[in-house]
């Protein structure tokens, strides 16, 4: 299958698949704040309104437990809801719905109930949005068993990764990236469906290998290239979703390359990069050649002033330095 | 004439037994976990509907079993009324493979989804906007299924329950909120937490229309609630009914209650909703004292045989830890 020459944006792929997902299945609807007639305040249901009308593209309050509540009764009764939750932040205002309730009622239910809902949303720093508006938080989600989480990086795995989110049979946590909406690169046409927890190498290479997902796969494509000038050789991996997470494509590339560089977004301490180098502890240093490293965001609340808050954040050239350091240190 | 009114009170006298037997089983059945509680059979806290029975008969009475309900972990009874099977229920409480739940929901997670049970939440109001969801899932099927929920008057303080409250205002979805009103939240006076004089009050902020009705009057409980029903499998949209009740047990059992005078307590068993539905009975002359001594007896011959035969049943197997969480 080839790729097409249909260049989308991440905004355009994502509405591509909720457009095809409720052509399909009847089953589908959202619900969100803002999303029917004006079509999401970053634009990712428009024009859906208009297709399929008031009932299935549902203007909420301002009230998101109450609004996941319901996504969740309708999902128990089975319809397959995406609920749009305008910025990550503000789930926290819902996390019973989502921690105590969603991700629970199937085991505690003996497997009698399935919650097929998703929650599309977004984080990420690097805009300006101060400290409740700049999150990332897919480790806090994933360390709740019941839940998937997914934070795909380009439009390709968006429009295929939020497909197969929306045929789970379990609550997905689908996590977009405010600063990658206008990011523009192939989809395909057809009806490709990425399986979550699948990761894949956006990069093949042999002396490192550096794991990321969303807007940070850019930034160590960007760090590998410059490596690549300097004739290091990254091997790039993209883990798309945190939850369920790839632990076979990490183990294999890093057999290869006998290093590792995690980079994430979200906070050092507790982050979902601790987990992946504590799984690779667990399973020997065997073809570990270095120690793993991180480069992480700082463990602080996410400031205002643009310096201060790309200073907190990881970049290209922290990457470079990491991966640099560490071949020097362990050559 | 005369025959079809001889034939209409025969029907409303066998309705009112069988409500009778129905609060009966709830109360024998609460009574039996009671003692298994106290022989450290069950885990973790144990929340007794003693005294509450009629709220659950009589507001379930017109619900059909492809109806949705979502309850708390005061629930059980609900749960038996809704249809779900005795010994399903016994066995989940126990923590049973053959509980409704294979064991791992327990005595506060009660589901039974082939009898509309969405689920019991432990987490207070927590299932109000869940059950507004499912008669969501009701209104985009349009196939004429309502929602009930069964709440306390501590829930009506918590956020989710005005957001639930305003989703099914706004959008006119077919539900019931019956909040049991039995004055306490675990061990807080209801009236010390809320300036209203009835925590109905807060229905008509959504213009939602509510009533208040004796909890302890199974007949009555029925007849509000069956109103509400027939709104809202009618397009009508939400009804609250605020049902006023006491519980006669603890919050919990081992609950010291010095919160409340024994006083307070004796009154209130005045009004035990199955000794006042008795009274009507052999007032009325629906059935003698030796056939209701007999029923009695054969509603606790029925949860004893069911209770033994559950406390032989097989524990979970290990492996089934591991099932069903995606
Ligand atoms: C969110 C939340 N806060 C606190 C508790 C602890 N708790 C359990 S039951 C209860 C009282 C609830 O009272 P009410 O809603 O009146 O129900 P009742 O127990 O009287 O049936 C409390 C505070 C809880 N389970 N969930
Ligand atoms: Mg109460």
């Amino acid at each position: 299958m080839s790729i097409s020459d249909t260049d989308r944006t991440m905004a355009q792929a994502l509405n591509d698949a909720l457009r095809e997902e409720m052509e399909r299945d009847p089953r589908v609807f959202l619900m969100g704040e803002d999303i029917g007639h004006y079509g999401g305040v970053f634009g990712v249901t428009r024009g859906l309104f208009a297709q399929f009308g008031p009932e299935r593209v549902r203007d909420t309050p301002i009230s998101e437990s109450g609004f996941i509540g319901a996504a969740i009764g309708a999902a128990a009764a089975g319809w397959r809801p995406v609920v749009e939750i305008m910025w990550i932040d503000f789930a926290m205002v819902a996390m019973d719905q989502i921690v105590n309730q969603a991700a629970k009622m199937r085991y505690m239910s003996g497997g009698q109930l399935k919650i097929p809902l998703v929650i599309r949303t977004q984080e990420g720093a690097g805009r300006g949005n101060g400290a409740q508006h700049s999150q990332s938080l897919e480790s806090m989600f994933a360390q709740v068993p019941g839940l998937k989480v997914v934070a795909p990086s380009n439009p390709r795995d968006a429009k295929a990764l939020l497909k197969a989110a929306i045929r789970e049979d379990s609550p997905v946590l689908f996590i977009e990236h405010k600063l990658l909406y206008g990011f523009r690169g192939p989809v395909l046409p057809t009806d490709e469906v990425v399986p979550l927890g699948i990761a894949s190498v956006v990069r093949p290479g042999s002396d490192v290998t550096i794991l990321s997902l969303s807007r940070m796969v850019h930034f160590c494509l960007e760090a590998a290239q410059k490596l690549a000038n300097m004739g290091i050789e990254a091997e790039v991996i993209d883990l798309r979703s945190v939850q369920p997470w790839d632990i076979d494509a990490v183990a294999k590339s890093v057999q290869k390359t006998g290093r590792l560089v995690i980079v994430h977004e979200a906070h050092r301490s507790f982050g979902w990069g601790a987990e992946i180098a504590a799984t690779l502890a667990e399973r020997g240093f065997d073809h570990l050649l270095a120690p793993i490293r991180r480069v992480c965001s700082d463990d602080v609340p996410f400031p205002y002033n643009r310096q201060l808050e790309r200073a907190v954040m990881p970049d290209p050239q922290r990457i470079v330095t990491t991966v640099q350091e560490l071949l020097r240190d362990y050559p | 004439m005369e025959g079809t009114f001889t034939h209409r009170e025969e029907d409303h006298a066998r309705q009112f037994l069988q409500w009778y037997e129905l609060m009966l089983t709830i109360r024998r059945f609460e009574e039996q976990t009671i003692e298994w509680y106290q022989r450290g059979l069950i885990g973790g806290s144990l929340h007794p509907a003693i005294g509450q029975e009629a709220i659950a008969v009589g507001a379930l009475d017109a619900v059909r079993p492809t109806d949705y309900m979502t309850m708390t972990y005061r629930g059980r009874g609900q749960a038996l009324a809704k249809g779900a099977s005795l010994e399903g229920v016994m066995a989940e409480v126990l923590g049973k493979a053959s509980g409704l739940c294979k064991g791992k929901g327990g005595p506060m997670h009660i589901t039974d989804v082939t009898h509309g049970i969405i689920g019991a939440n432990a987490i207070v109001a927590a299932g109000i906007p869940i059950a507004v969801g499912a008669a969501l899932a009701a209104h985009l099927a349009g196939d004429g299924r309502i929602a009930v929920t069964f709440f306390g008057d501590g829930a009506v303080n918590q956020g989710v329950f005005h957001e639930a409250l305003n989703l099914a205002a706004i959008w006119t979805l077919p539900i019931v909120f019956v909040c049991e009103n039995n004055l306490y939240s675990e061990m807080t006076p209801i009236r010390e937490m809320v300036k209203n004089e009835a925590v109905s009050e807060r229905a008509a902020a959504y213009r939602i229309p509510a009533a208040v009705v004796d909890g302890n009057d199974v007949a009555a409980v029925a007849e509000t609630v069956g109103m509400a029903i027939d709104r809202a499998r009618s397009g009508g949209g939400p009804t609250f009914i605020e049902a006023l009740t006491y519980r006669f047990v603890g919050h919990m059992v081992g609950d010291p209650e010095t919160y409340r005078s024994r006083e307070e307590v004796a009154q209130w068993r005045e009004k035990d909703p199955i000794l006042q539905a008795r009274r009507r009975i052999e007032a009325e002359g629906w059935a003698t004292p030796e056939s209701l001594t007999a029923l009695d007896d054969r509603v606790t011959a029925r949860i004893r045989t069911a209770a033994e035969q559950v406390l032989q049943a097989p524990e979970p197997d290990l492996e089934e830890r591991l099932a069903d969480v995606y």
